[in-house]
């Protein structure tokens, strides 16, 4: 089996449990087989956007520096938010000389040299690498007559430099989504922030942001949001039920990732899918478009 | 006619902002792509394209008496829209240090209930922190 390395970051390992064990899960079906970091710190989850501001580029660099040392020359993630960090963080590297010197003054007592030689890509990149022929080839359970929403956010498309596809009408979410047999709904929603690390803050910013983007959902004929990004799916998931006690009649949505809807379709059982983890079970609608037919419950 | 003395309206704060951020705000011309594609801008005082115009102006202290920066959620619209390229969310992040860096943190973890802070994943923990203090 092809092994590719991997950088899970804090949050896969705590909240989104689930978007590993079926990425991990779907993956090895895929004959690739992630290989995790023996060391790997948080990635500082956002970019540092100022100019002076050095220190906070280091842990993203000495992640990718741990690559290089196990001897990777590539590192996938799946949380787009570190996706986005590393990605930049490795781009700095790559185009700053001056930057890039004084980062690796503060790690001197590092064995290996960093110098941005490490590849950084997300999940839904891998998946296009491997092919989408050979993806096709594992679905054992066509998903037809479930419309889904693909939710990209932010992070996997902004800004252009750290984009995995066009910047305003990516379609890599629908491609993937739509081998499974599911059809993807267009929704003019699907690259708008959902208010990101507003929520402990400014959590009107997230009912609104929430609200609006399931509703949007919901009038283009989704029965499911499918995403990658763990803190959307916090705000679009866990976040409902505040939007329920601020509009009486908001009608839910189930959120799942979509490695969760990869894992369903490819047969595997609820021990990979973990639709448990879900704070708001797809079970019955999945039930519903006739799709629970194995063991998935 | 009154002449404006661009000299004379620089200030410190302002040219800190452009050193934070490294952008030139004055190759703003108000077409307000900012503005119209902002998920915050609902939610903020000033918009970005007034940002843009009062920063030009040498008014940072109008801009940080407002909420703006603070209600920004970084997801780079307006920089990804700029027609003249410029770094808006930068711009945002800039405005927000030389508030943190004055100590003026914008969040403070006593009054997240432990409720909340149980089912909140790490990235948003760290988000927080990163954005809105120091």
């Amino acid at each position: 089996m092809k092994k590719i390395k991997y950088y899970p970051g804090c949050t896969i390992k705590t909240t989104a449990q689930h978007f590993e064990v079926s990425a991990i899960a779907v993956l090895e079906k895929l004959g690739i087989e992630l290989d995790e970091l023996k060391r790997w710190t948080c990635c500082g989850t956002v970019y540092s956007l100022t100019s002076d501001d050095i220190m906070h580029q280091l842990a993203p660099v000495r992640n990718l520096l741990r690559v290089k040392e196990e001897g990777g020359s590539e590192v996938v993630t799946l949380c787009s938010m570190c996706y986005n960090t590393l990605k930049r963080a490795n781009l700095l590297v790559q185009k700053d000389i001056e930057k890039k010197d004084k980062i690796k003054d503060f790690m001197y007592k590092e064995l290996v040299k960093y110098d941005g030689d490490v590849n950084v890509i997300h999940l839904l990149e891998l998946l296009k690498k491997i092919g989408f022929d050979k993806i096709k080839k594992q679905i054992k359970l066509s998903l037809s007559g479930l419309k889904v929403a693909a939710y990209y956010g932010c992070m996997l498309l902004r800004p252009e430099e750290a984009a995995i596809d066009d910047i305003e009408e990516p379609k890599i979410f629908e491609d993937v989504i739509n081998l499974t047999g599911a059809e993807t709904v267009e929704f003019p929603y699907k690259n708008e922030c959902c208010g990101s690390y507003q929520t402990l803050r400014r959590p009107d910013i997230v009912i609104e942001r929430t609200r609006t983007i399931i509703n949007s959902a919901r009038a283009s004929g989704a029965d499911i949001i499918v995403l990658s990004c763990p803190l959307c799916s916090f705000n679009l998931e866990a976040k409902q039920k505040d939007v329920v006690e601020k509009y009486f009649g908001f009608k839910g949505m189930p959120v799942i990732y979509f490695s969760q809807l990869l894992a369903l379709a490819f047969g595997l059982d609820e021990d990979k899918t973990r639709f448990d983890l879900n704070v708001i079970s797809p079970v019955e609608i999945l039930g519903k478009r006739g799709l629970l037919i194995r063991n998935n419950v | 006619m009154e002449k404006i003395n661009i000299n004379e309206i620089r200030g410190k704060e302002q040219a800190k902002i452009a050193t934070l951020s490294l952008e030139n705000q004055y190759s703003c011309y108000q077409c307000g792509k900012c503005s119209a594609g902002c998920p915050s801008a609902p939610f903020m005082e000033l918009l970005p394209n007034q940002v843009l115009r009062l920063l030009q102006l040498g008014k940072v202290e109008r801009i940080l008496e407002t909420n703006t920066a603070f209600a920004c959620c970084s997801c780079f619209v307006c920089s990804s829209r700029c027609p003249k390229g410029i770094d808006v969310a930068a711009i945002m992040e800039s405005l927000r240090q030389i508030t943190l860096r004055g100590k003026n943190d914008d969040f403070e973890l006593k009054n997240i209930s432990s409720d909340i802070l149980e089912e909140s994943p790490p990235i948003l923990l760290v988000g927080t922190f990163r954005k809105l203090t120091s």
